[in-house]
């Protein structure tokens, strides 16, 4: 069926609602995102599907993740006028007891991580909440109150374990698509483009550009136009934009179809890193159902605005994140950056204005559109609006994925919503931004995390990858594992970056092992000023930022190492220092 | 073992990667060599001069495009590829020593494939299960939370 217009899409809406929120078999919602399949959800559904295979009562579903990693496999049981529970750590041994055992109405107490208050996304305020007419389970706390979701916005990750990502009709029974359906019928090109500038939506790529303005640019530009999503987050540490496809790839679709309306555009590209299966084969089926509901496709709802959506993989290389090396690499090329003279808007994707935004930044449209960018504006900071996604990583008590206004302090993330840190011991650093990013010492974590204030404490904000790391943790070491990271992804074309990485490594490798020389830091400050003014793209400028910020805040660590042989945190001298004096059993 | 020379090329099915999934187009290469891969478990090389006169795109660039991605083997590897994870969080959660133990089990390093052809060891940045690290990534199952010696071999005769 095509749907041709917004009572069609009503329509969808309507009758697919009533069994998401009103289902008359109990339903088990298990998170099917990658990390609770790791953690054991698929053997845990699998099982699950056989047990119950004969009893009509039961109805078991797969969803995305609810971000409480830590907590996976998380299994949501419920039916019909009765609350929403959710389950913790069900893995496949306990997958039958607690399912058998919510039917016959003897919960599970210890199991249980939380109840559902409200199971709206705030796009479904013209709708009662389901849960209205329920009464609570006393003494099970609502998830909402959670210390780990109790800061949380959830505009992106709105439908995140809420539906099956495989589903678009559940999509659309959360008002999904008509976000789109409203550009379509009651706003200009312009009045789109207006909206998100006003909102101020800053790119969530890394680099913070606002989306309104490149949009600007892009429309203005003559003859074929492309919008593309960049989905190739290499950066380690962050699995925002997988969570995001994996637990709600319409969200994505809708948003460059907006793009489109707004650029005027009829092709679109999603380019995914090869290294997330799971996200390429939700994408896919996305994709394939938005074209059989008319939604892709020519002559979209019956207006004369068509658009195509196509999927392209990378092949690991971490530089291809980068805009222009992205477009070589669609292009079937080897994957080099070149100097940015003439922007990607203007010339880019077979040399022709080209619009490249972040996952999270397209999912964050639709939204934007429904609410007003008043609305949007009125979350975050002064130059940092709306939500951000984190992963929460590392050693955190709360691992996961979350999203929080702009502003909220790293302390508070830190402590707070993660709970702090694993075990007894004292932080010592949370890392932000990846391999362009730096090292936040313990003292500075009241700063408010947004665009400006990262990168004044000589960090950044990167794809969202936040990991925290405990006094066992080696400053020197960590500067040293991130700068190799950078010398393999470096595409060597030009010299600073490319030798300047390598000089780099070189010194802090001697450092490492106990060989560090006097004048140590300083040429390492030298060689990183001189790629920060000379790389051709960020990957060369920003590669220095984790060994300076090391240096500026930790160090006391690089003089231990180099004037008494020392690692503080003993990681170099097990690691380094004796490798090869404890013989293989393989020699 | 198979070696690069041993490999046989079957041209028809190579046809159906090429025209039927790839419509013959040069951006779509990076994906071709992919399936390409999946199929032999590298890049064989007598397919690549096959693949670069059908598409009409040079040899010097294909080979720049296989060299440039580390996706991309140009020797043969073994039937389950796999690779400890070296992203970030997993660093700080002791992914070194889960690659050591895993080195020490097979007795292979990093590029290396066992001699009965069951295992090829690499390593990857970041398959994004960073909560869950250290990780493991064999063929495109995840394992995470890893620890011992036991639990590792458990997951290791899963694949034959
Ligand atoms: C080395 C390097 C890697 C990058 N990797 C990514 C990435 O994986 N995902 C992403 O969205 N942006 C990445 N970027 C940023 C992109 O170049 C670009 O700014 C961004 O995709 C634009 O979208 P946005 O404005 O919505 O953030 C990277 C940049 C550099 C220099």
């Amino acid at each position: 069926m095509k749907i041709q217009s917004v009572k069609d899409l009503e329509n969808i809406r309507r009758t697919y609602a009533r069994e998401l929120y009103y289902p008359d078999s109990i339903k088990v919602n298990i998170g099917m995102a990658m990390c609770g399949i790791a953690n054991g959800a698929r053997a845990s559904y699998e099982k699950a599907v056989k047990e119950f295979s004969e009893d009509s009562r039961v109805a078991i579903r797969q969803t995305g993740c609810i971000g409480f990693c830590e907590k996976e496999p998380l299994v949501e049981i419920f039916k019909s006028g009765t609350p929403r529970i959710i389950y913790k750590n069900i893995t496949e041994d306990k997958i039958s007891e607690t399912i058998q055992s919510h039917l016959e109405n003897k919960f599970k107490k210890d199991w249980i991580l939380g109840q559902v208050r409200d199971p709206r996304s705030l796009i479904e305020e013209d709708i009662e909440n389901p849960l209205d007419a329920v009464t609570p389970f006393k003494e099970v706390p609502f998830i909402e109150d959670l210390p780990f979701y109790n800061r949380q916005v959830k505009i992106v990750t709105r439908n995140c374990g809420y539906i099956d990502p495989d589903s678009i009709e559940q999509y659309i029974a959360r008002n999904g698509y008509s976000a789109f359906f409203y550009a379509l019928n009651e706003l200009k090109p312009d009045e789109i483009i207006k909206t998100i500038r006003e909102s101020g939506l800053r790119g969530r790529g890394g680099g913070g550009f606002p989306a309104g303005i490149k949009w600007a640019t892009c429309a203005k530009q003559k003859g074929e136009r492309y919008i593309i999503c960049n989905a190739d987050e290499g950066n380690p540490g962050a699995y925002v934009d997988r969570s995001i496809i994996e637990g709600d790839p319409h969200s994505i679709l809708e948003g460059m179809l907006i793009a489109a309306l707004a650029i005027g555009s009829s092709q679109g590209f999603i380019y995914v890193r090869h290294e997330y299966p799971l996200s390429i084969k939700r994408l896919v089926t996305a994709i394939k159902a938005a074209e059989e509901y008319g939604l892709l496709g020519d002559n979209i709802g019956g207006s004369d605005f068509s658009f195509h959506i196509k999927i392209s993989t990378g092949a690991g290389a971490y530089v291809c994140g980068e805009s222009t090396a992205l477009m070589a690499s669609l292009e079937g090329k080897v994957g080099r950056p070149r100097a940015k003279y003439v922007h990607t808007v203007e010339k880019g994707f077979r040399n022709s204005p080209s619009n490249l935004n972040n996952v999270e930044t397209y999912a964050n449209v639709p939204a934007i559109i429904l609410k007003g960018a008043e609305w949007y504006a009125s979350m975050g900071t002064e130059h940092s609006k709306g939500t951000k996604l984190f992963s929460l990583v590392g050693n955190i008590k709360n691992s996961g994925l979350i999203e929080i206004p702009m502003g909220v302090s790293l302390r508070d993330i830190v402590f707070e919503i993660g709970e702090g840190v694993v075990g007894d011991k004292n932080l010592k650093a949370v890392q932000t931004g990846g391999p362009s990013g730096g090292c936040i010492p313990e003292s500075m974590l009241d700063i408010p995390v947004d665009f400006q204030k990262l990168t004044e404490v000589g960090s950044m904000m990167g794809a969202g990858g936040m990991i925290v790391m405990n006094e066992d943790v080696c400053m020197v070491e960590i500067a040293r594992h991130f700068l190799e990271f950078n010398k393999e992804e470096s595409c060597g074309q030009c010299t600073p970056c490319r030798e300047g990485i390598k000089q780099m490594l070189e010194i802090l490798t001697a450092i490492c092992e106990g060989n560090g020389q006097k004048n140590d830091i300083e040429h390492l400050e030298e060689l990183g000023s001189m790629m920060q003014k000379f790389s051709l793209c960020a990957l060369g400028t920003s590669a220095p930022s984790p060994v300076l910020t090391t240096i500026l805040y930790f160090r006391d660590e690089y003089e231990s190492h180099i004037k008494d042989k020392k690692c503080p945190a003993g990681v170099c001298t097990s690691r380094f220092q004796q490798r090869g004096k404890e013989k293989s059993p393989c020699q | 073992m198979e070696t690069a020379e041993s490999t046989a090329i079957d041209y028809k099915e190579l046809d159906e990667i090429i025209e039927k999934e790839f419509d013959l187009d040069k951006e779509n290469l990076i994906m071709m060599l992919q399936a390409i891969q999946d199929r032999y478990t590298y890049l064989p090389e007598a397919a690549l001069y096959y693949l670069s006169a059908k598409i009409n795109v040079p040899m010097s660039q294909i080979y720049g495009v296989a060299t440039f991605y580390s996706t991309f083997s140009l020797q043969p590897r073994g039937r389950n590829i796999i690779s400890t994870c070296r992203g970030t969080a997993c660093h700080v959660r002791g992914a070194e020593t889960i690659r050591e133990k895993l080195e020490n089990m097979l007795c292979l390093s990093e590029g290396e494939t066992t001699p009965d052809n069951r295992f090829t060891m690499e390593t990857v940045r970041c398959v994004g299960g960073c909560s869950l690290g250290p990780m493991v990534k064999i063929n495109d199952e995840m394992y995470g939370n890893l620890s011992s010696d036991d639990q590792l071999k458990k997951i290791l005769d899963k694949y034959k």
